[in-house]
Order: C-alpha cells, then sequence, then structure tokens
C-alpha cells in the first residue's frame, strides 16, 4: 500500500502532536543509562593509558584487591583473544579484534585514555581509589598524532600486521595506511585539458566529539545459570548484544539488552567501550555492575571522528560545466583502522552530474581514540573542502554560487562516482528552494558576508522489526527494536496510527529488549523512519487484513466483502450486506470468540533508502581586531522526502546544521607534545551555547521517496555536511580571505587577517 | 569516614541524607534521594544537566557540596510541575519540540524557571545569555528558546492583575 500519492488525504502524518514520551523527560521520570540501579550493586572503573603510545611491560592489581571493598579486577587476560574478522554490527565495519583491543588493551596502549584494566567495589569512591592502587608499568614508544606525519614511511608503526589494503602490488612494509580508497569515472586529465578555469586548495579538519551529553552509562548482572542481563544506553541493544557475546564469547541467547534511554549519540553510541568491561566483572564476582564514564572519559577514550587532510581541485568551462573534479583525502582513523574515507569519497562531490571524477582516500592510524560514527560520517569533512572550492570556482567564473550548483546538478538518472545511478531525488528543488528564499537576496551590512554550502548523505534501509498488537480494549501497542534517540517513537505511533486509521493518542510506542522484539540495526545512517517505519507500517496493514477477517466472521461474509476505512470495518458494497460499521475497538472486544490475539510482527531488510541534500545559507560578521565569527542568520533547506512530525523532522535540521557551526568555529582535540589531549572537557572543547546562535530556519522540502510507503526520507545526518563550507564561504565573503583550515577559530582568523592568507 | 547527617528541604518536603564531605549535592539527589531527574553530565559546572535551584538561585547541583544543602530548600526538576498539572515550561517544551534525547532537558527546564522567576518578559538575547550554561547537543537550541519565550508569554497572560 501507499500514502505518497494523497498528502491531503492524511490525517496524522504531517501533524504534530505531543510526543509519546515527552512527559517523561520533561519531568525528570525518564531512565537514562547512569539511572538504573540493582540490588547488590558494584561499581565499576577503568584504569586508563597516561601514554600516547606504550608497551605495558606489567600490571600487578595486587594492592587494589587488597584494598577494603574490591571485588575484581580485569584486564585482557580475562577476555578471550579473538582473532581479526569483519564484523557489520553498528554504523560501518568494525573488526571484532580491534574492537577487543580497544575495550581493553593487550600488550600495547596506542592512545593516551586507552583502557587496561577495569576494577570493581563497593562504591565509587572505593572504585576509584583502587584504580590509582592498579601498577602498571609501561615501556613507552614513539607516538605519532598528525595524519600526514603518520603516513610518512619512518613513522612510529601502531600494528606491526598493518599492511595498505586495496594496493597492488601487496606492500612489503607495514604502515599506519590500513586502505586506499579510489574511485574514478572519465578521465580527469582530460577534463581538465577542457577547463577554462581551475581552482585547488589544501584543506584540514580537526576530530571533532559527538559531544552528546550524556556519557556512557550501562549496568550488567550475571546469574550463576549464564544468564546475562546488560541495560545500557546506546544506539542499538542489538548492537551491545552482538559485540558483548562475541567478545566475551558468550551465546547470544544467553545475554539480554534491555535499552535505557539514550542522552544523544549522533554516532557515537554505536559501539561498545564499557558494556563487556562491566559484564566480565559481573560475571567475575557474581554481582550486578555498574559503569558510568566522566566527560573526562568521554573525550579521551571513545570516538571522535576524524581529523583530515584533503587536496581538491576543480575545473569548469567559462560558462561554468564543470570538466573534472579530483580530490585526495587523508582521514584519521584513531588507533585502529576504520575512518569513513570511504564515505567521505563517495559524498564529496555527488551533488553533481560530472563527467570526470577522481577521488583518493587513505584511512590512516595515530595514536589518538579511535574514531566513531559522528552524523553523516566521512561527509561534512569532504564536503568542506569540496563546496569551499566549488565557491572559488564561482567566484572565479564570476557567477552565482547557486547557479553554478544548478548548472551541475546531479538529477534522477545521474551516475555517481561509487557507481550508484540516482532515482527520484531533490537536489534541484533544494537549489530552487534557497535562491527564492528571501535570505539569499537580504542585504549585508559591513564586515559581513554570505556563504551558500550544499551537501549530500546518501541514507541507508537495513533490518528492523515491529509489531503492532491490538490490545482487548481497541487500544494499539506498536513495539519496535529502535532505540528512541529524538522523537522515532512518536513517527512509529503517528505511521501506526495513519495506517489503522485511528487516532495517534490511541496507539502507545515501545521500545523493546533484545529477547522481545525481532533483530534491529542500530539508529543510525537516519534509517530508523524509514525501515523501522516500513516494518511499523506492514505489519500495521498486516492487523487490517485480520481484523477485516474479523469483522467477516461477525458479519458472516467472505474477507473479500469487508473493507477498512477510518479505523473501521465496512462492507465493500452493497451485495456485502448492509452492516453498521465495526469499529476497531469491537472488533478487538470479540478477538477471543474469533480466532484469538490480533496482532503482527514484520522483520524486514529495508532497501532504497532516499538519498537526501541540503542547502545551507549562512551569514556572518567577524571581528577583525579578535577574530570572532558571529553567525547572524542561518537557512538549512532540505529535501526530507515527507515529514511524518515535522516539528522533529525541523529539530534535527537545526540541530545538525548548530553541530556543524561548532564544527566550523570552535571545536577541534587539541595535543601536547606527549600526543595527549589538553582540552578533554566541555570548558575547553568548546560546543556552541545558546548565546552564540541565532534562530535556524529550517525549510522543508518534500519531494517523496517512492520506496517508503509515505515517501520518507532519512533526515538526521544531511543537515551536518554543508555547515563548515557555508561558514567559510560566509567568511570568505566578508573578509575576502579564503580559510582552508578548520576550526576557524578567532587565532586563526586574526592571524589571516594579518598575513591575508587563510 | 564517617557520614555526615543533612537535613535540608527538597521540592517542598522535608528530606535528610547521609554523605561524605566529599559528595556534591547531585550525588545526594541522585544516589541517596532518588532524585535522578537531575543528570550529570560533565562533573565540571560546563553543562548545566544537574541544574537546580537553591533558595531561589541557580546552581549546578555537581558544583555543590551535599552538606552545604543543610538548612537550604532545594527545587530539582522533579518539583516543577503541580502534581500530574505540568508547568507552563514543561508544557511548552513539548508542544514545540523542544527535546530530541531529552537529557539536558531538566536542567534546561529548571534554568528556565529560574529565569522567569527574575524575568517574567526576558528578551530573546537574555534567554539565550541566561541559558548559555546549559549545553544541549540535539536541537540547536532553536526551539527551546521559542519554548521558553512563549512560556513566559502565557505565564505573562494568564498572570492575575496587580501581581
Amino acid at each position: 500500500m501507499t500514502f505518497i500519492g494523497n498528502k491531503s488525504d492524511l490525517k496524522v502524518v504531517g501533524t504534530r502532536p505531543v510526543r509519546p514520551d515527552g512527559v517523561d523527560k520533561v519531568t525528570g521520570r525518564a531512565t537514562f543509562g547512569a539511572d538504573y540501579t540493582m540490588p547488590g550493586m558494584l561499581m565499576g572503573r577503568v584504569k586508563r593509558s597516561p601514554h600516547a603510545h606504550a608497551r605495558i611491560v606489567s600490571i600487578d592489581a595486587s594492592k587494589a584487591l587488597a584494598l577494603p571493598g574490591v571485588k575484581g579486577v580485569v584486564t585482557a587476560a580475562d577476555f578471550p583473544d579473538i582473532p581479526s574478522e569483519e564484523a557489520f554490527v553498528g554504523e560501518g565495519p568494525m573488526n571484532f579484534r580491534d574492537l577487543s583491543l580497544n575495550c581493553i588493551a593487550r600488550g600495547k596502549v596506542l592512545y593516551e585514555g586507552h583502557a587496561v584494566a577495569a576494577v570493581c567495589a563497593i562504591s565509587d569512591e572505593v572504585a576509584a581509589a583502587a584504580c590509582d592502587l592498579i601498577d602498571v608499568t609501561y615501556e613507552v614508544l614513539p607516538h605519532v598524532i598528525d595524519v600526514e606525519a603518520a603516513m610518512a614511511p619512518d613513522a612510529p608503526l601502531l600494528h606491526a600486521d598493518m599492511f595498505t589494503a586495496n594496493v597492488t602490488p601487496k606492500p612489503e612494509k607495514p604502515s599506519n595506511i590500513a586502505k586506499k580508497v579510489h574511485f574514478t569515472v572519465g578521465d580527469v586529465a582530460a577534463g581538465f585539458a577542457q577547463a577554462d578555469v581551475i581552482v585547488e586548495g589544501h584543506y584540514s579538519t580537526q576530530p571533532v566529539h559527538q559531544a552528546y551529553i550524556e556519557p556512557h552509562a550501562c549496568i550488567a548482572s550475571a546469574g550463576a545459570d549464564g544468564q546475562c542481563h546488560i541495560i545500557s544506553s546506546s544506539q542499538g541493544h542489538f548492537m551491545i548484544r552482538a559485540y558483548v557475546a562475541k567478545l566475551l564469547g558468550m551465546e547470544m541467547s544467553n545475554l539480554k539488552v534491555t535499552p535505557a534511554e539514550i542522552g544523544g549519540g549522533f554516532g557515537g553510541k554505536t559501539v561498545v567501550y564499557l558494556e563487556p568491561l562491566a559484564l566480565a566483572m559481573a560475571r567475575k564476582t557474581g554481582r550486578p555492575v555498574k559503569m558510568v564514564m566522566t566527560r573526562e572519559d568521554v573525550f579521551r577514550a571513545t570516538g571522535p571522528t576524524s581529523g583530515a587532510v584533503i587536496d581538491v581541485k576543480l575545473g569548469a568551462t567559462k560558462d561554468g560545466i564543470i570538466t573534472a573534479a579530483q580530490a585526495v583525502l587523508k582521514y584519521q582513523a584513531g588507533a585502529f583502522a576504520g575512518s569513513p574515507v570511504q564515505p567521505g569519497c563517495m559524498c564529496a562531490f555527488a551533488m553533481y552530474d560530472l563527467k570526470n571524477v577522481d577521488v583518493v582516500g587513505y584511512d590512516v592510524v595515530s595514536n589518538r581514540p579511535k574514531v566513531a560514527a559522528y552524523r553523516a560520517p566521512g561527509a561534512p569533512i569532504a564536503s568542506f573542502a569540496a563546496e569551499s572550492a566549488v565557491d572559488d570556482l564561482a567566484r572565479k567564473l564570476g557567477m552565482d554560487p547557486i547557479a553554478l550548483r544548478e548548472k551541475n546538478a546531479a538529477k534522477a538518472g545521474t551516475k555517481t562516482a561509487y557507481g550508484v545511478t540516482f532515482a527520484e531525488i531533490g537536489y534541484e528543488q533544494v537549489l530552487a528552494a534557497a535562491k527564492n528564499h528571501p535570505h539569499w537576496k537580504a542585504p549585508l551590512g559591513p564586515n559581513q558576508g554570505r556563504g551558500i554550502a550544499t551537501g549530500f548523505w546518501f541514507n541507508i534501509g537495513g533490518e528492523s522489526s515491529a509489531s503492532v498488537f491490538i490490545n482487548e480494549d481497541g487500544s494499539v501497542n506498536v513495539v519496535s527494536g529502535s532505540p528512541d534517540i529524538g522523537g522515532s517513537r512518536a513517527s512509529m505511533a503517528m505511521m501506526a496510527a495513519e495506517v489503522l486509521g485511528i487516532p495517534v493518542e490511541h496507539v502507545r510506542p515501545i521500545v523493546a529488549d533484545t529477547a522481545s522484539i525481532g533483530f534491529t540495526h542500530v539508529t543510525g545512517g537516519s534509517r530508523v523512519t524509514y525501515a523501522t517505519g516500513m516494518a511499523t507500517v506492514q505489519a500495521a496493514e498486516n492487523v487490517i487484513e485480520q481484523l477485516k477477517t474479523r469483522a467477516a466472521m461477525i458479519w458472516d461474509i467472505p474477507p473479500e466483502a469487508v473493507e477498512w476505512k477510518d479505523g473501521q470495518a465496512v462492507p465493500a458494497g452493497a451485495n456485502a450486506g448492509g452492516f453498521d460499521p465495526l469499529p476497531l475497538a469491537a472488533i478487538a472486544l470479540k478477538a477471543a470468540k474469533t480466532g484469538g490475539p490480533i496482532g503482527a510482527e514484520v522483520s524486514l531488510n529495508a532497501q532504497g533508502a532516499g538519498p537526501g541534500f541540503g542547502a545551507h545559507i549562512c551569514d556572518v560578521e567577524v571581528d577583525k581586531e579578535t577574530g570572532h565569527v558571529t553567525v547572524l542568520r542561518y537557512t538549512a533547506v532540505q529535501d526530507v522526502g515527507r515529514a511524518i512530525h515535522p516539528s522533529y523532522v525541523e529539530g534535527q535540521i537545526q540541530g545538525g546544521a548548530v553541530q556543524g557551526i561548532g564544527w566550523a568555529l570552535n571545536e577541534e582535540y587539541v595535543y601536547n607534545t606527549k600526543g595527549l589531549m589538553d582540552n578533554a572537557g566541555f570548558l575547553d572543547y568548546r560546543v556552541p551555547v545558546a548565546s552564540d546562535l541565532p534562530m535556524i530556519e529550517a525549510v522543508m522540502v518534500e519531494v517523496p521517496n517512492p520506496r517508503h510507503p509515505f515517501g520518507v526520507r532519512g533526515v538526521g545526518e544531511v543537515p551536518i555536511v554543508p555547515p563548515m563550507a557555508a561558514v567559510a564561504n560566509a567568511i570568505r565573503g566578508a573578509l575576502g580571505i579564503r580559510m582552508h583550515a578548520l576550526p576557524m577559530s578567532p587565532p586563526k582568523l586574526r592571524a589571516a587577517v594579518d598575513s591575508g592568507v587563510g | 569516614m564517617s557520614k555526615i547527617h543533612v537535613t535540608t528541604t527538597v521540592n517542598g518536603e522535608p528530606a535528610e541524607f547521609l554523605c561524605q564531605p566529599g559528595n556534591s549535592l547531585l550525588d545526594a539527589l541522585r544516589d541517596d534521594l532518588n532524585l535522578t531527574g537531575s543528570k550529570e553530565g560533565c562533573s565540571s559546572g560546563d553543562c548545566g544537566a544537574c541544574s537546580v535551584i537553591v533558595d531561589g538561585r541557580l546552581v549546578c547541583s555537581c558544583l555543590m557540596l551535599a552538606v552545604e544543602a543543610e538548612g537550604k530548600s532545594i527545587t530539582t526538576i522533579e518539583g516543577i510541575a503541580n502534581g500530574d498539572v505540568l508547568h507552563p515550561l514543561q508544557r511548552k517544551f513539548l508542544e514545540h519540540a523542544a527535546l530530541q534525547c531529552g537529557f539536558c532537558t531538566p536542567g534546561f527546564l529548571v534554568a528556565a524557571k529560574a529565569l522567569l522567576d527574575h524575568n517574567p518578559d526576558p528578551t530573546e538575547t537574555e534567554a539565550r545569555y541566561w541559558l548559555a550554561g546549559n549545553l544541549c547537543r540535539c536541537t540547536g537550541y532553536d526551539k527551546i528558546i521559542r519554548a521558553v519565550l512563549d512560556a513566559a508569554a502565557e505565564m505573562r497572560a494568564g498572570a492575575p492583575a496587580g501581581e
């Protein structure tokens, strides 16, 4: 069934009801990871490396274990030494061995903050004191932090068995370059030969943290019969189950994971850090173990996204046809392979219909925390460089930057450099909406500038499960396996209510644990409203078929003579009989007499997620004396397919834009010469605060995705892709200087004003 | 080390707890009084998720020692609503979708209540600066600021004449 063609017929989808979990979240009743307790619970702490790179000579926990109240210590020796094996459990590939080594170091520590041991005790105070008493002897090794330094032939080597993948012949010597990625279409040399105008730039970005406000937290318990339970705050409890079971050598059915409310993730909670340690200690001591990270731990030991160095080159004819696009992207992976360089390569030029493209990417390890997914992983970094270069190209051509983009815009039928041919996409509609927005033509004052940049994210579908149950009184429960990170309970309830034809207030959505609903992939990749939504819609449709059958039994007519309309069974026509409509509640009341409980579960692997495009317009004012940049006005246009709950779609757009503004202007990891992070706290790692910002105008363009019953496209990730270049292009407008390095913080702006070079 | 007995008032009710000298008020609220609505995001006073009102003053409960609560009157997120009737700020947060994950929300609501207690008619700029001590990573603050200003307007309109 499809509902795309008749938006005006929709009664629930597109409205703005109060979210079903809202009251709990404004009254303090909602329980997040750290809010749970269990009887007999111990508190766990992690002993972390003070060095960027060192060999672990010995770990002596005897003094810690002698401290009264200490119940147990675990080190790598307590975990199976598992072999290298690729996993596709979180957002992006992960090697189980790397994950195990990242959770607890074996032989070497690879970054400051790397876990070397964990301890549990009767209180957090005792656990902290015990941590200090664990004696670790290190042999400090040379370290490397910067990506290009890590690629040098004589760089300190993190992994003796790392030979660059995807190059022929296979390298004879190991290096810190885990992988090379290469996408090519046409002939860029020929394309540049056709160009009248060429622009080039060398760009750099710094790692930035997702900076969810809730630190990682979990509680684990283990029964003597081997049955284990974890409650944790994550973007996917099935992901927690898969990782922990593998790392601890358990059968999955012996581990139940219950999702706590999650206090932000943005990709950063698609991996495990504490859960394997907490469960290992729970098994060892026979008592539940709770672990909560400090903010400092979150910064030092969990994954930010990559910093990168990017070279980009574009060529165009004088009438603005881009003839060639070339980029080399070098992404920091942190201590283990797995930066998002591949999606970065895919997204860099995906907004454009290009004949000649060549993109090369390198995945490079260094002595930093292993990167984790962060909202459109890889794409914002590539787009900062690519969309800055497109802006330079427009200036050099003397063209309006929107007109240049329109001239080269990807559309249905455009084949991307990574091989996919776009179906229905909304990039041209997004550009048109930006061009026609009053913001684009509004006057600017002195020292002010306006920038525009666009962005792309492919969005994903994937495996999801959802069930719909009709209760005896006709109310409805919708159960899914997707943690609700920002309103997905609301969208599931709304889609189910729309299909069933009942008010959304009668639908109660819940997120079930791993033992109570079918497998569901993480809340990430902008997939939940799309894929879990599709499962919910199909389950509701299945339930309608059952309701029609039950009505047919009550009326004693064939099921095909019954229609479902506005939440009621009605006779399909005059021939079916003159029965009064049977509302859902009336059918539910008689369920026992017509075949038993009514409900359906659907598990699917959703294909056909619709790609998303956005265009952001940013006005800034630069204070040349201080180098401070004020964002004066910000408009974010995005093709959202179809907004189920428009307020939460706007919220995704606004939130993503502001994270991007932070990335553009303030946020960075600062390392000292010892390879230690100098700004592991919110005072020195400065995320945007309310007084830094104007209102963020979200403009929703709706080009429905034909593969989803309501036309949904993922919306959560696209909005973080354009901001860095939008801000940089605005600064270029205000100062006349192209800034090449993020963040564009006051010291960098001041230096640029003085030297005239950014 | 022996624990210290503290007698205080929380959300209008008498409360007492035992704490270590080094415990924060946030520890006491969450661990001893089971008021887990106040959240710990940083323990350094930078994120505001633990905001409470102490004798009319907005504080980060992670920066106040539990023993300092002796004889004070503390309002937490659990005390903002009047029974099952939500405070206008809570209602406006829901109507404006001013929350996504909801983790920073208790702190924002407490801080916003303190703002409106001080200044029933804040400008957008005043609201933004007052709430600059509360971090939200999900919303970009737009809908939060709108909800606060809308709640303020509704409370002003609803206030009996002469108040």
